[in-house]
């Protein structure tokens, strides 16, 4: 090899590796830029729209007089109610596999099922509470229907949650509280729970945003977009935010398209009043407790 | 402080007992410190009337003492985890309100034989224990033992102190909660007297309400201890309760656990022989899970009958 | 199960055990067994999904044989003359999750090595959250961007793209699919030990000899599960893609056309009033199986993977 030769390819080995540096920043920018066009977007299209009139009418055919009233009540609804069933079942789950099951091939079973649901999609979910909840049970196409529907999609992701704070909680403390004559339910009541909160909490709020925005579960079990009242009760028929919304999105007018963007924008707006709690959440007990 | 300690002991008087055995440890401390001197003359057994808790290592004479003064026996205790032996064969008897000390090299096996004796083993999975453990007789391994119950009766305090993440107050009133008191009086008395016992109330008695995990962690440690000894347990088991502390805490706790031989019985695992020396009437040699020798501290330390325990004690290993 | 430990055993008469309450070893038991119901339902509804699905495509496969589900190249299930072949819904499916790949996969790759090799700590602290965000927005509102800002996009660039085409659905689903790519590969990079990085470095070998060479071959599992997941995920995904692809059941590969995909389609069937209990209705069980096992073989591969690499690097 004679000098030059290898200046050449040095100087052709520096240009590679300064390319594949740009692009790798380029597609971490590409990324950011385009949540900033998605956000603004939805803003140019929706914020006009929003308005006092926007929030308490009722779903028209007209986009001017259409309001999401009945959407934000069903979303309420609906996740106060996948709340009150999710809860309990998720986090009892989490706490049977880190603290009952035997380190066993059962626990690696239930281990393996729950991150095989974690990626079934929403929409099988759907088709299941059809089935199940909708024909089998007769509840119908109900707000109820639809949050056990949710509870279902969202049980995995709290379930995982619960459990990596679970495992947060140092042994020494369960050790402790049974020296001490607790029973098994006692330290995991007064102790294990208590101390895991904080991370429990913020996995709950997560997976309860991610029930606020799911749309195609909902739409499988019969929620609809045309709903002239507010649900009174958990056996009533039901509209949800992000079903209004697909329902506008699909429409062709432009009209339409702008107010599906002001009620994507209180969508939104729920989410992230949602996520800021986690994160003051971990961030309040994340001070308080720390081993 | 010290002279303090000393009167919340309700009968200091019954300490000064005649002894068959001196103290001939070296303890620096008990030359230049009264009271410590003090302690090394009521450091004397006080029921020297069953001297034979010295046993030769084929411990049958365990079975012998009169099971008054014995609290808790042993029986060809074995352990296993998985297929690995931990423990073969101890024998060996706890007197009563004595401090019984375990020393031995790393991995010898002294902890899991605590752990044996409030069944702290069982939360381990794969684990299988052959033998007996007689509390006042009473086999904990039978079945049909209720362990909670139990491990009320034995209380046990860990090497590395855990508090609980809450309150100084709820952690020594967690035990007494689990059996059913309630009563804020009943309660704070409990606490009180625990927290005294185990000369940590005066540095908290203003802030019973603050997080426990603010304490130093000598403090922490008693604080376990006091947790430990809110459940009225007549039993005391430490897992080396001092060594991840500074000196000026472990002689505190060392104080400490000589006043609570008072009332409890107290078996202690400790890696370091001068602590054994300090504050123990029995020790147990234990090397490769088995006990080796067991007999009163200073003719353990003074004049060991087997070669390893000199080889150990002599520093030649370990 | 063991439930002698902690769990209260019953009482017997000598001193130790005097203090047991028959109402607290039930209440114990009891505990333990609600608690072992809560975990009973996640395999319930694994079972139960399993069950419905089959049943009810049992039941379509009476109806239409299952040769002609997989062979037939139509699907007009409802319009006369019938046709159930699974090809079009099946072809849009993956026309969408290849679409989509292309896109996410160079783009998230190249994020999760800049975000683990060359970002500047404070750089990788702002990315990543908005990375984070980009992952909890719903579903429906990358349909709604779609709708409004990728299709006019695509329809500018290519004049000949329908109002639905399949092109804006891959372009969303590749934004969608990017957070999972960056953020599993991002891990399994981080996760490769410093002693080989500085093996590399230690022979004279630049930043981008190591990256290229060293960190992402050691890291290739991660970031071939995270494609599998993204691609799973893809198959799966729904309302952005009915709202972008459209509802004709197509078996086309030109990304320009409308499209339906497995999912899209069993939105639409649920839209409409078809009653249940009919061979149309039975269709979206059908379809639904398919797309079950479809995405679960996928996931199973990447957990799989995954779970090889951590015990590798435990």
């Amino acid at each position: 090899m004679t000098g030059p030769g290898l200046l050449n390819r040095q100087r052709r080995r520096r240009i590679i590796a300064s390319m594949f540096a740009f692009s790798c920043a380029a597609a971490a920018t590409l990324c950011v830029v385009v949540l900033f066009l998605l956000v603004g977007k939805i803003f140019s299209e929706g914020a006009a729209w929003l308005n006092w009139d926007f929030l308490w009418n009722l779903p028209s055919r007209h986009p001017e007089k259409a309001g999401i009233k009945t959407a934000l009540a069903g979303s309420l609804w609906l996740t106060g109610l996948t709340a009150v069933i999710s809860l309990p079942v998720g986090i009892g789950a989490a706490v049977y596999l880190e603290e009952y099951a035997a380190v066993s091939r059962w626990k690696k079973l239930f281990q393996i099922n729950i991150a095989n649901l974690a990626g079934v999609p929403s929409i099988v979910y759907g088709i299941l509470g059809l089935a199940v909840f909708v024909q089998l049970f007769t509840l119908g196409s109900s707000l109820i229907s639809g949050a056990l529907t949710l509870s279902l999609v969202i049980l995995p992701i709290i379930i995982l949650a619960t459990q990596e704070a679970l495992r947060g909680v140092p042994d020494s403390i369960r050790h402790a509280s049974y020296a001490l004559g607790a029973t098994r339910w006692q330290t995991v009541r007064h102790q294990v729970l208590p101390a895991a909160m904080p991370g429990i909490m913020t996995g709950v709020i997560l997976a309860l945003s991610r029930a606020i925005g799911e749309a195609a579960p909902l739409v499988a079990v019969g929620a609809m977009a045309y709903v002239p009242f507010v649900p009174s009760g958990p056996t009533d028929q039901f509209s949800a935010l992000p079903i209004q919304i697909f329902n506008w999105a699909a429409r062709p007018k432009a009209e339409f398209h702008q107010i599906a963007g002001a009620a994507i924008i209180v969508l939104l707006f729920v989410l992230i009043c949602m996520n800021v709690t986690a994160v003051a959440v971990r961030h309040f007990y994340g001070k308080r407790v720390r081993w | 402080m010290v002279m303090d300690r000393r009167s919340l002991l309700p009968n200091s008087s019954k300490k000064q007992t005649v002894t068959t055995y001196t103290m001939t440890t070296t303890e620096p401390i008990a030359m230049d410190d009264p009271t410590t001197a003090d302690d090394a003359i009521s450091r004397v057994p006080t029921v020297p009337v069953n001297p034979p808790i010295a046993q030769s290592e084929n411990s049958a004479s365990a079975e012998g003492l009169p099971s008054a003064n014995v609290k808790l026996v042993t029986r060809n205790l074995r352990f296993f985890y998985g297929s690995v032996q931990a423990l073969s064969d101890i024998s060996m008897s706890i007197p009563v309100n004595r401090v019984t000390a375990l020393i031995g090299p790393s991995g010898c096996g002294k902890s899991t034989f605590l752990r044996c004796l409030n069944r702290m083993n069982d939360m381990i999975e794969k684990t299988r224990v052959e033998g007996d453990v007689l509390l006042d007789g009473n086999d904990v391994y039978k079945p049909g033992t209720d362990v909670v119950e139990l491990r009320k009766r034995v209380g046990m305090v860990f090497q590395k102190s855990n508090p609980f993440p809450k309150s100084i107050f709820e952690n020594v009133a967690y035990g007494p909660r689990l059996t059913g008191i309630n009563g804020r009086a009943e309660l704070q008395e409990i606490v009180e007297k625990s927290l005294k016992r185990a000369a940590l109330l005066d540095e908290v008695k203003d802030r019973l309400n603050d997080s426990a995990l603010r304490l130093s962690g000598g403090q922490q440690q008693r604080l376990c201890i006091a947790r430990a000894l809110a459940t009225s347990p007549e039993v005391l088991l430490m897992d080396e309760p001092a060594s991840a502390l500074d000196p000026a805490s472990t002689t505190r706790i060392e104080d400490l656990i000589f006043e609570l031989r008072e009332r409890y019985t107290i078996v202690i695992v400790t890696h370091n022989m001068q602590q054994a020396a300090r504050v123990s009437d029995q020790t147990g040699f234990f090397y490769e899970g088995q006990l080796i020798e067991v007999g009163p501290t200073r003719q353990l330390f003074t004049t060991p009958t087997e070669k390893q325990t000199e080889d150990y004690i002599t520093g030649r290993f370990g | 199960m063991r439930f002698a430990d902690t769990t209260v055993s019953l009482a017997s008469d000598d001193g130790i055990t005097g203090g047991v309450t028959r109402f607290r070893y039930w209440f114990e038991r009891a505990i333990h067994v609600f608690l072992f119901a809560c975990a009973g339902i996640s395999v319930l509804t694994t079972v139960s999904i399993v069950f419905v699905l089959l049943v009810e495509s049992v039941r379509f496969f009476f109806d239409v044989s299952v040769f002609d589900f997989l062979t037939d190249t139509k699907w007009t299930p409802l319009l006369k003359p019938q046709h159930f072949g699974i090809l079009p819904l099946m072809c849009g499916t993956l026309l969408v999750a290849f679409g989509s790949s292309l896109i996410a996969i160079p783009i998230g790759l190249g994020t999760a090595i800049f975000l683990s090799e060359y970002a500047p700590p404070r750089l990788r602290d702002v990315i990543k959250p908005l990375v984070e965000v980009l992952a909890g927005i719903p579903s429906v509102v990358y349909g709604y961007f779609a709708v409004v800002s990728i299709s006019p996009l695509v329809r500018s660039t290519f004049p000949s793209a329908g109002p639905f085409n399949a092109a804006s659905a891959c372009v969303v689903v590749g934004i969608m699919t990017l957070p999972m790519i960056i953020s599993l590969s991002e891990d399994a990079l981080r996760a490769v030990p410093r002693s080989l990085r500085e093996g590399a470095y230690a022979l004279g070998a630049t930043k981008f000899d190591t990256t290229a060479h060293v960190v992402v071959p050691a890291a290739m599992s991660g970031i071939v599960a995270s494609f599998l997941l993204a691609i799973s995920r893809a198959i799966g995904e729904t309302m952005a893609v009915t709202l972008a692809a459209g509802a004709t059941p197509k078996a086309t590969l030109n990304p320009l056309e409308s499209v339906q995909t497995m999912t899209a389609y069993i939105v639409q069937i649920s839209q409409g009033d078809t009653p249940a209990g009919t061979v149309e209705y039975r269709t979206i069980f059908a379809v639904g199986l398919a797309l079950f096992l479809s995405t679960m073989v996928i996931n199973l591969v990447a957990q799989g993977i995954l779970s090889r690499m951590r015990e590798k690097y435990e």
